[in-house]
Formats: structure tokens, sequence, C-alpha cells
């Protein structure tokens, strides 16, 4: 029995479309709609007005939290930057034989498959006043007691979301300088340019979409991620995830929740747009 | 050839100079000792979770005290830990079976059909993989509690499968990509209804990519706390009953969890290199 091409093809596309219409444009739209939403305590009532956005830009803790979380995010995207480019570049030029090249790449792709929380809860215990580093440190006698400026501040959510996303900024770095063709580097060695004179000149540029891929990628995760603050960040390190998450439990005012998420949204979108268009204009000129 | 061979070939007859030799060895150890330092920062946090798992002591200090196994006993006595093990596995299964019920035609329509909104349809799937999990969560959440469905580990489910569903379809539109159309074709030409094509054509040559999804997905599901943390009801999953642990104190008993998941990590990362492995086979044939 063979169907007609058409009913086929509604066979195969619907449910997904189906699944797509319901379970994200739906949700996503309705979160828009509830954004202009009024609370009217202990729910919320329809309505078409500006006031939740309006109070995001009146008090001043919503717009320090979002630009504490854009610097946060951003540090941990420099340092993921500064440890994989160089690993990568190791990996690629550097480790001749391929198998142990495969097992140097999946010793940093594996920790992605072992919990994240877990990861995240390590620093804690390292970090903490009782914790594994403050022992450590007075037990070989460099202090005195134990230090409370390891946990709980900007420093420990940036190491512990660099330490989390990592991964994500070395496998785009070593996938772009993985294709990079050997010959361009021996023409260039032949026509007698220098070793950092070839790495800026060549390497560099042909890997730059590369790291905008990882820089788009640990931006956006460190961005958006809202577990690591309550374990490791404290008062002084919370994300803007962490104020959604108040809105939509103990303060219960979803509509402010709502136009904090599409704020996100918006910058988050942003972001991936801008670093699309990058990429389609990197493949314009080096391809 | 690597970057070395290249600023290192010269002129066969010209003798390596002694200085040159030494730069080489200096420049390898500078390279070797910039991968240790980032491996070390990449497990010796591993280490720690799992060695603190066998101390035999409840703080988690330095030094460490003594041996034990008193923490994985506990484990296995806990029967909250057990019923959110449980209740993981059944969320992350049937996450994972309907995110690829979904996500494989999802792949194959966007491979392979044209139709209006094609463009939007593509950027909705795909969005989850950079979105936020929260932004996910709560949409969701205001969606269940405006048509009033109450929430449960099934509305976890769809919330997984929905977060999870830009995974399989990068992993198996990329596998897609790569399958000549011409042996579809050639199944129709012979007779093969759309059906027995997929089944026997299309399917078997995407089953490591389908299978890979799936192991990720699984993986994914089973470690996920943002969707879940709107979506569940009163039921916990394993990383939320950690979590609400965590917020009450560090106890090794986490560490003793954290173990155990770092094992089954590594049976899962060896399963999927083995799929890695085969699905590498076919291509190296294919081009002889």
């Amino acid at each position: 029995m063979t169907l007609p091409p058409r009913l086929r093809k509604f066979l195969v596309l619907s449910p997904p479309l189906i699944w797509v219409v319901l379970f994200m444009f739906v949700p996503y739209t309705i979160l828009f709609v509830f954004s202009f939403w009024v609370q009217q305590y202990p729910t919320f009532a329809p309505a078409f007005q500006m006031g939740n956005y309006i109070e995001l830009f009146r008090d001043p803790q919503y717009l320090q939290t979002l630009v504490r979380t854009i610097k946060i995010a951003a540090l941990v995207s420099v340092f993921s930057l500064l440890l994989a480019y160089p690993y990568a570049y190791f990996l690629v030029f550097k480790v001749r034989r391929p198998g142990i090249r495969l097992a140097l790449y999946m010793a940093v792709v594996a920790p992605l498959w072992v919990s994240y929380l877990l990861r995240a809860y390590t620093w804690k215990t390292i970090l903490g006043t009782t914790g594994i580093l403050n022992s450590f440190l007075i037990s070989t006698g460099v202090l005195t007691e134990p230090s409370p400026v390891f946990l709980y501040n900007q420093v420990a959510m940036v190491l512990t979301l660099t330490y989390v996303f990592i991964p994500f900024m070395v496998m785009p770095i070593y996938a772009a300088l993985e294709k990079i063709p050997p010959s361009l580097l021996e023409a260039s060695a032949d026509l007698g340019m220098g070793r950092s004179a070839s790495f800026f000149r060549i390497t560099l540029p042909l890997s730059i979409t590369g790291v905008v891929a990882g820089f788009t990628m640990t931006f956006c995760l460190a961005f958006g991620d809202f577990i690591a603050a309550y374990l490791v960040g404290g008062p002084d390190g919370m994300m803007i995830s962490n104020v959604i998450a108040t809105q939509f439990g103990a303060s219960l005012n979803w509509p402010l929740g709502s136009a904090l998420a599409l704020v996100m949204l918006v910058i988050v979108l942003t972001i991936i747009s801008a670093s699309d268009r990058f990429e389609r204009l990197g493949q314009g000129k080096f391809a | 050839m690597t970057l070395q061979d290249i600023t290192t070939a010269g002129p066969a007859t010209l003798p390596k100079s002694s200085a040159r030799n030494v730069a080489k060895i200096i420049d390898r150890w500078v390279w070797i000792g910039i991968a240790s330092l980032i491996l070390a920062f990449l497990y010796i946090p591993i280490a720690v979770l799992v060695a603190y798992s066998f101390n035999d002591s409840r703080s988690l200090s330095w030094p460490m005290s003594g041996f034990t196994l008193d923490w994985y006993r506990k484990l296995a006595e806990n029967e909250q830990l057990i019923v959110a093990v449980q209740n993981s596995l059944y969320v992350a299964v049937c996450a994972t079976s309907l995110t690829l019920a979904i996500g494989v035609p999802a792949a194959l329509a966007l491979d392979r059909l044209s139709f209006p909104g094609k463009g939007v349809f593509r950027k909705l799937v795909l969005l989850p993989i950079a979105l936020p999990g929260i932004i996910t969560g709560i949409s969701m959440l205001i969606l269940f509690r405006l048509i009033g469905f109450g929430l449960s580990l099934e509305t976890v489910i769809i919330g997984h499968a929905t977060a999870l569903l830009a995974v399989v379809v990068t992993q198996v539109y990329a596998r897609l990509q790569r399958l000549p159309k011409s042996l579809e074709e050639a199944s129709a030409d012979l007779g093969a209804s759309g059906l027995q094509t997929f089944f026997m054509v299309t399917l078997p040559n995407i089953k490591t990519a389908v299978m890979g999804a799936g192991i990720l997905s699984f993986t994914l599901s089973f470690d996920e706390i943002p969707v879940t943390f709107f979506l569940t009801g009163r039921d916990n999953t394993l990383p939320m009953y950690i979590w609400s642990t965590m917020r009450r104190g560090l106890t090794p008993e986490i560490n003793a969890v954290g173990a155990v998941i770092v094992a089954a990590s590594i049976l899962l990362i060896f399963i999927s290199v083995q799929l890695q492995r085969k699905q590498a086979i076919p291509a190296t044939k294919s081009r002889s």
C-alpha cells in the first residue's frame, strides 16, 4: 500500500508540528502576554499595561542584577576561552597520535556527562569556610584560621561556572582548528613567516568562528544559570534567573517574573543572532 | 602533518643544532604543562567528590580521616533517595522516548520536506539549545496553570521532551544530511512504501545517530533541574532530591551519590564512544 505523498508528508510533519506549536509557540506567546498582566494578590489579573517593565527599570535591584549577570557570564566566557584555546591548539597541532588526541579530547568533553549539580556542589565543599581548601591551607600553615573569602562571592561563581561550561568552549574551537589545512601553515613557513606571525595571521583568523561559537554558548549557559548562585554565589552572586525564580516562588509575582524572563530572552536571542550573522560573514570570507 | 613537523622540517643535510633541540624540548614540555593544568582543573574536583565519599568523617575537610563504606550503606537504606532514583528513571525513559518519537520526524521534515513556515519551525525547534532552561520551565508552568493541568512527573516529562528536542533534531539532522537521497529513491523505485523505506532503508542508516541522541537525552533528562524545578508537583527527581538535601547541609552521603553517578557516567561515555566508532566504519567504507 502506498500512501499519496501529500498524506505521507502530513503524517511525518504533524506530530512535531503539533508538539512545537502546543508546547513551544503557545507557552512563549503566553509568557509574552503574561508580562503585561498585573499582580492582584494572591493571583494575577489580565491587563495590558507596561507596569512590569517600568518596575524593572525603576527599581535598581533588577538592573544591578542584570548587569552583574552579564558581567559574570562574560568573565566565564573569557576565562573559558583563555583555558580552552591553548588546550585545543595543543591537541590539534602538537599531539601527533590520533588515538591520544581523541582520548585527550574526550577527557575534556566527558565531564559534561557527570551531573552538573554535583560538579557545582564539589566546589561548594572545596571552597566553604569549613571546606577542603580552608582546612588544607590551615594544615599546611598558610592560614591560621578559616577564611570565608573563597565561597559566596562572584569569584566563586566565575570559577564554578567556568569549570562547568568549559567543554562548550573547547568543542567548537577544536572543530575550527582541525579544519585548517596544514598546507596553509606549510606555505606560510615556506614564505618565511615566523611562528607567531603564522599564528596571528592564519591560525587565529581561521579559528575565530569557533571562538565566537564557544563564546556564545558559554555566555548563554552562564547567563541563564540559576543553580550555581544558590550553591556558591550567595547574595552577592545572585543571577537574573534567581530573581525570576523568586518571582515565581516566594514573591508570587508571575507577571513581573514573565517580564524579566522576556528581557532575558531578548538578550539571549540578540547574542545568538549576532553570532549567527558573524558566522555567515566568516564563511563568506574564508570559504 | 603537525605544526611541529612544519616548523622543524628543514633540508635533510642541515645538522640540527643542539640549541634548537633544547628549544624543541622546552616547547614540548610547556605545552604538556598547560594541558596538564587544564586536565587537573577539570579532574581534581571530581576526584575530591569521589574521595570524600569514602571518608570516615561527617565533615568534609582536610586531612581525610579514614576509609569507610558507611555512606554507601546509608544510601542503600535511604528510601526517599530510592524513590527519587525511580522517579528520575521513569522521567528520563519517557522523556527520551517521547523526544525521539517527535525529534526524528522533525529532523526528517527539516531535511527532506519543504513546507510553509519551515524557517520558523526550525528556529523554534532549535531554540532550547541556547535558551536558558528556566524560560522553558516558567512558560510551560504558566501554560499548565492556565489550562488547569496539575503538576506531576508527567508535566516534567513533557517539559524535558520539549527542552531535549533540539538535541535529537541536531544530531539526527546532521546524519540525514550525510545520507545520500539516492538510497531512498531507489527503495521507492523498487516499490517500497514510505513506511517500508523508512524502517528498512532510512532508519538502519541513522540508527547510531538516533541511539547516540537517545543516550545523550537520557543523561540530560536524568540530570535536569531548571525545567523540573518549575514543573514538578510533590514528586522529586534525583537531582531535585539531591538539591533539597544540599540546601539543608553538606554530607558525605551526597558525595556517595556523586561517586555512583560518576561511575554510571563512565559507563555511558564508554557506550557512546563505541557507538561513534561504529558509525565511523560505514563512513570510511562508503568512501573506498
